[in-house]
């Protein structure tokens, strides 16, 4: 049994029974802390590992025989995401513990935030198709409490969409195991590949239908995003930086895998057609709104349209691209939210017709929103142009001129959006008025400043590093595209 | 796999997706609960044919024990879920007094904006004007 794999995803959740005994806030904030580095130096091993000697690492918990055990895989996507999520959760519970709102001083913040932790390593790591679901149940359940926390009325009833909508998402995706156990016999990943491909084509259209709809619910693809941009600006910024982040790609994980390693090459052009339609449907929705953290909701759904469009291209060059945008864009998303997040904190809000001339307030705060708004839309020097770059690259080798056109043309409305934010809320009258004897807005949130220049510190390294971690992306992409490589390892260890 | 429990199954996810579809919280609980059953009887079903008990000293096979553990695993997240989805309702109840689901703030900004428009006013609803 490799104990660095079963870590990331074990540490949290003996952290989080850990917390939820003591209850004292400084305790557990110090027991969050040493759960999450426990697991960041366990991620860095397997990611280390996976890189260096190439090896897709394999363990059965507990040491029970292959049939029984819950087996956990890391392979070098799996390995990268889980490094990139485990990072992103550290500097979020950081800034969360700066931004001194109330819902991190209730006792069962911290205790939530490790489960999700847990569940979102767990989610990468899983090996077989139930353990996905039960991980996206251990994500989902901490989510809901997280979103719900301080219970009032604006929370409970946006929350209400999303429980629900999430709930009808975990039955799609617990009726879609079920069937493909009645027609395998089985639910690993590992041994899936073979006994699907033995299936009649309309069975097996049907099980990745469902599977499909169930992550598309989670990943936000249109026209299954309606929850998304209801349920996130309600939430605290340190909550919505998480989940901007981390909950949605997760999504696009669970989906990138099933498509490239169970139903490879099934529904292609179904693919590329809704991502050109999430791209457009979402950009349109970010540009309409009057207030940071809806259109920055709008804009993670825009956003989701360019990894699916990798998804549908497949190929090699399409697939390591879609997992160097994955990379690019979780810290980004991240960092924009913890950006607002600053931003509300000093203001109160974040509206546009209540905020405003905040660059002449503070030049490096209207700097630390550019580098990730610009990386977004997709702008050189920054990562996002990397990544886009690729993906548009692969678009034209693949001969798909149409996607392409309307995500160069995604990109534009995105930026045309980040210039809204930018008139609104950087731009203009200093609203509203600072307080007397005000230092500048950063020196004043000392530790959210620090884990948001963390953050879009990280942003540009991926930009500086970009040769290596596209090296290692490209491998990535070999791997996905041949499944044989993962059914190997797992059923030869 | 009997057809009784294949009926058993159409009817909980019919009824439970009838339920969905109402605005009333209660009524989404209690379907939540029959899909969430429903789902479970189906994976119930597709396991092996139904073997011997598995007593110490009596022959035959016992069933595929994998269905098992999975429904068991299942139930008890269903049971979480519903257990949450009731005390979401009950907080609804109190600030709201009722458990209907609401629209969204801004979707009811929207048809409100279009609401004036249409009755030729054109002084559109401000963003802070809308009780939420």
């Amino acid at each position: 049994m490799n104990v660095w794999l079963a870590l990331p995803l074990t540490a949290p959740l003996i952290g989080a029974a850990l917390s939820i005994i003591v209850r004292r806030l400084m305790v557990q904030r110090a027991i969050s802390f040493v759960a999450l580095a426990t697991s960041l130096v366990a991620a860095t091993v397997v990611v280390a590992r996976v890189a260096i000697d190439d090896e897709v690492l394999v363990t059965r918990l507990a040491g029970w025989p292959a049939a029984v055990a819950i087996t956990l895989v890391a392979d070098r996507l799996s390995a990268l995401l889980l490094v990139v999520a485990v990072v992103v959760l550290c500097v979020v519970l950081a800034f969360a513990i700066g931004q001194r709102a109330t819902d991190e001083r209730s006792t069962f913040y911290h205790p939530t935030y490790l489960v999700l932790a847990a569940g979102i390593a767990q989610a990468f790591l899983a090996g077989d198709l139930f353990n996905l679901f039960v991980a996206f149940e251990l994500l989902l359940m901490a989510s809901y409490v997280l979103l719900t926390l301080e219970g009032t009325d604006a929370q409970i009833r946006s929350g209400t969409t999303y429980v629900v909508l999430n709930v009808v998402e975990s039955i799609v995706l617990l009726t879609a195991v079920g069937l493909v156990f009645a027609a395998t016999g089985t639910v690993s990943m590992a041994e899936l590949p073979a006994r699907l491909a033995e299936l009649p084509d309309g069975v097996r259209t049907g099980l990745n239908l469902l599977l499909l709809v169930a992550f598309g619910i989670k990943a936000a693809v249109f026209p299954l995003f309606f929850w998304l941009p209801d349920a996130y600006p309600t939430a605290p910024s340190s909550v919505t930086a998480v989940f901007a982040g981390l909950l949605t790609k997760v999504g696009v994980y669970a989906m990138l895998r099933t498509q490239t390693l169970l139903f490879p090459g099934g529904f292609d052009t179904l693919l590329v057609v809704v991502a050109g339609l999430t791209m457009i449907v979402g950009v349109l929705g970010a540009i309409s709104h009057a207030e940071m953290k809806r259109i920055l909701s709008f804009h993670i759904v825009s956003q989701i349209g360019y990894m699916v469009m990798g998804i549908g291209l497949g190929g090699e060059a399409a697939l390591a691209a879609t997992v160097f945008y994955l990379l690019h864009h979780i810290p980004v998303k991240s960092s924009l939210f913890l950006v607002q997040g600053v931003i509300e904190r000093e203001t109160g809000t974040s509206a546009f017709d209540k905020v405003g001339g905040l660059a002449r307030r503070s030049g490096v705060l209207a700097v630390l929103f550019l580098i990730p708004a610009l990386s977004l839309a997709g702008l050189p020097p920054f990562s996002g142009f990397l990544a886009k770059f690729a993906l548009v690259r692969a678009g034209l080798d693949a001969e798909q001129y149409v996607i392409v056109a309307v995500a160069l043309a995604g990109s534009l409305l995105t930026l045309v959006s980040m210039t809204k934010i930018w008139t609104g809320v950087f731009w203009g009258e200093v609203r509203p008025e600072p307080p007397e004897g005000r230092v500048g807005v950063l020196r004043h949130h000392r530790a959210m400043t620090t884990a948001t220049v963390v953050m879009i510190a990280g942003t540009v390294a991926i930009a500086a590093l970009a040769g290596p971690l596209y090296h290692y992306a490209t491998k990535a992409g070999a791997q996905l595209v041949d499944p044989s490589i993962y059914v190997v390892a797992v059923l030869g260890s | 796999m009997s057809a009784a429990l294949v009926l058993l199954v159409a009817v909980l996810f019919s009824a439970g997706t009838y339920l969905l579809l109402h605005r009333s919280l209660t009524r989404i609980v209690l379907g939540v609960g029959l899909l969430g059953n429903g789902v479970n009887v189906l994976i119930v079903t597709s396991g092996s044919r139904p073997g011997a008990a598995p007593i110490i000293g009596r022959d035959g096979t016992p069933t595929d024990s994998v269905p098992q553990a999975l429904v068991l695993t299942a139930i008890v997240i269903g049971f979480a879920l519903v257990s949450f989805l009731v005390a979401l309702a009950w907080r609804n109840w109190t600030i709201d007094g009722n458990d209907s689901v609401e629209d969204d703030v801004e979707d009811r900004r929207v048809a409100r904006e279009e609401a004036a428009l249409e009755a030729g006013r054109g002084d559109v609803a401000h963003h802070e004007d809308v009780e939420p």
